[in-house]
């Protein structure tokens, strides 16, 4: 990844346009369709959200040399599922409210492609600093995505924007788009914005919809496969096969075990 | 009885795993595009879901409710579905080749499948019996399979359609999924009606 200078400030910034992890990478969208219906709760899941790939990040980082490559994935999900465990106890005991709103999807987080992706892509190869502004930069990225359909979504199906009424909604007048606070209006606000992000993405970094980057740094990117370190981990074991479902998003398996050890050790 | 097929075709129709509740939408996305493959998923899912359901209920209910460590379940039940994900792919690809091949390669990415550890949540969390819980792991997973079988067909017609450069790809499955999920909600009233 880069050089160091580069790295830090960037790492932080590609998360939130250029690699944004909902809009360009189209990872965690079960969540992200499902608690959107209110701007709070967006910015609730995403903060929670923030708050795990964060710490993954930063104890996986520095485990990366003790974790042996063969048992690592079973070891990042036992991390991670510790880690939702702790966030569903602080809400529990500081947010009920919000902890009630978000239900299940809050130890949901555990299988959120994005922990993972973020684990195997990039903090078991990178140092704790670098490992931190990543997840910094994935985390306010999301948190930004979510506060954006969130927000949206409550002004155009309710009305109301962080609980607020809107100014233009009023008895025998402009009546809110019930439609968009159901799963149907989710789907819709997510795909227009997708396609703004798309736009954004031509315009700013003259990149074209379907050229979405190197996917094997972002393991369960967009389009074909999801859950890619997993097809990664099985291509590897079994050759051929899993080429099948790979075609194209995952071109080879992501960590060859030599890869890796050879790029964390030339960092340090 | 009656309750059992009220939770079963409610939770294929009207709570639909993947376009109402939103569980399993990467995977819905990612391998809607051909019918083999998203057969093979849709298979696997119904089997797992199955089999961890099994497993997950009797270990909530005799080990970690009693002992009183209930908030460990989604440690447990993470590492119970990828235990027995393991453990089926050695099992069904002994036992039953043909089914193995027609679902071996999606079997290691049920793991991550949000879908598998959200049905066995919304079980423990609906305290629904055994039969029940059973019952709506497989109506969960008759539903995202008839989810995944729709989709294939509206994605084949995108395909060939002339859309917006912004648009192409991603964005407009998702706005198709979006009118997919309006017809879901069509069923809303229809199984209250039914089984009243």
């Amino acid at each position: 990844m880069a050089n160091k200078n580069k790295s830090l400030s960037y790492e932080f910034i590609k998360g939130i346009v250029k690699e944004n992890p909902l809009f360009v990478l189209v990872l965690g969208t079960c969540p992200a369709l499902a608690v959107t219906t209110s701007a709070i709760n967006g910015l609730g899941m995403g903060v929670a959200f923030t708050f795990v790939l964060l710490m993954s990040n930063v104890v996986i980082s520095a485990l990366r040399k003790v974790i042996p490559d063969s048992v690592r994935i079973p070891a990042y999900i036992t991390i991670i599922a510790s880690l939702v465990t702790i966030v569903q106890f602080l809400l529990k005991a500081y947010t009920p409210e919000l902890d009630q709103s978000l239900g299940i999807f809050i130890p949901l987080i555990t299988v959120n492609c994005i922990i993972l992706g973020r684990a195997e892509a990039f903090a078991n190869r990178n140092g704790i600093l670098a490992s931190i502004m990543d997840a910094l930069g994935m985390g306010v990225g999301f948190t930004l995505a979510l506060l954006l359909m969130g927000g949206l979504r409550e002004i155009l199906g309710f009305g109301t924007f962080f609980g607020l009424q809107m100014p233009w909604i009023s008895e025998g007048g402009l009546q809110p788009i019930g439609i968009f606070g159901l799963p149907a209006g989710g789907f819709a606000i997510f795909g227009v914005l997708v396609a703004l992000f798309n736009k954004l993405n031509h315009l700013w970094y003259s990149r074209k919809p379907d050229d979405i980057m190197d996917r094997r740094n972002y393991p369960g990117s967009i389009s074909e496969r999801t859950d890619a370190p997993f097809v990664a981990a099985s291509a590897a074991s079994e050759g051929s096969e899993a080429v099948a479902i790979s075609e194209g998003s995952v071109p080879e398996p992501m960590t060859k075990p030599g890869e890796r050890s050879s790029s964390s050790s030339d960092k340090d | 009885m009656q309750d059992m097929f009220k939770i079963l075709f409610s939770v294929i129709l009207i709570d639909n795993l993947v376009l109402s509740r939103f569980l399993g939408v990467c995977s819905f996305l990612g391998l809607t595009k051909d019918l083999k493959n998203s057969m093979g998923m849709s298979v696997a899912v119904i089997f797992v879901m199955l089999v961890s359901t099994a497993v997950t209920y009797p270990i909530y209910y005799f080990l970690l409710e009693p002992a009183g460590l209930g908030y460990l379940q989604t440690v447990i039940f993470i590492l119970v579905i990828a235990a027995t994900v393991q453990v089926l792919e050695a099992v069904i690809r002994k036992v039953m080749p043909p089914l193995y091949d027609a679902m071996g390669i999606f079997l290691p990415l049920i793991t991550t499948n949000c879908a598998i550890l959200g049905v066995m949540l919304i079980n423990i969390q609906e305290s629904y019996s055994f039969v029940n819980a059973i019952m709506s792991s497989l109506g969960a997973g008759l539903g995202y399979t008839l989810a995944m079988f729709l989709f294939v067909g509206v994605r084949e017609k995108l395909e060939t359609s002339d859309i917006p450069e912004s648009f192409k790809g991603l964005p407009s499955t998702l706005v198709a999924a979006s009118i997919l999920s309006v017809a879901f909600m069509g069923f809303g009233g229809v199984i209250e009606n039914l089984f009243s």
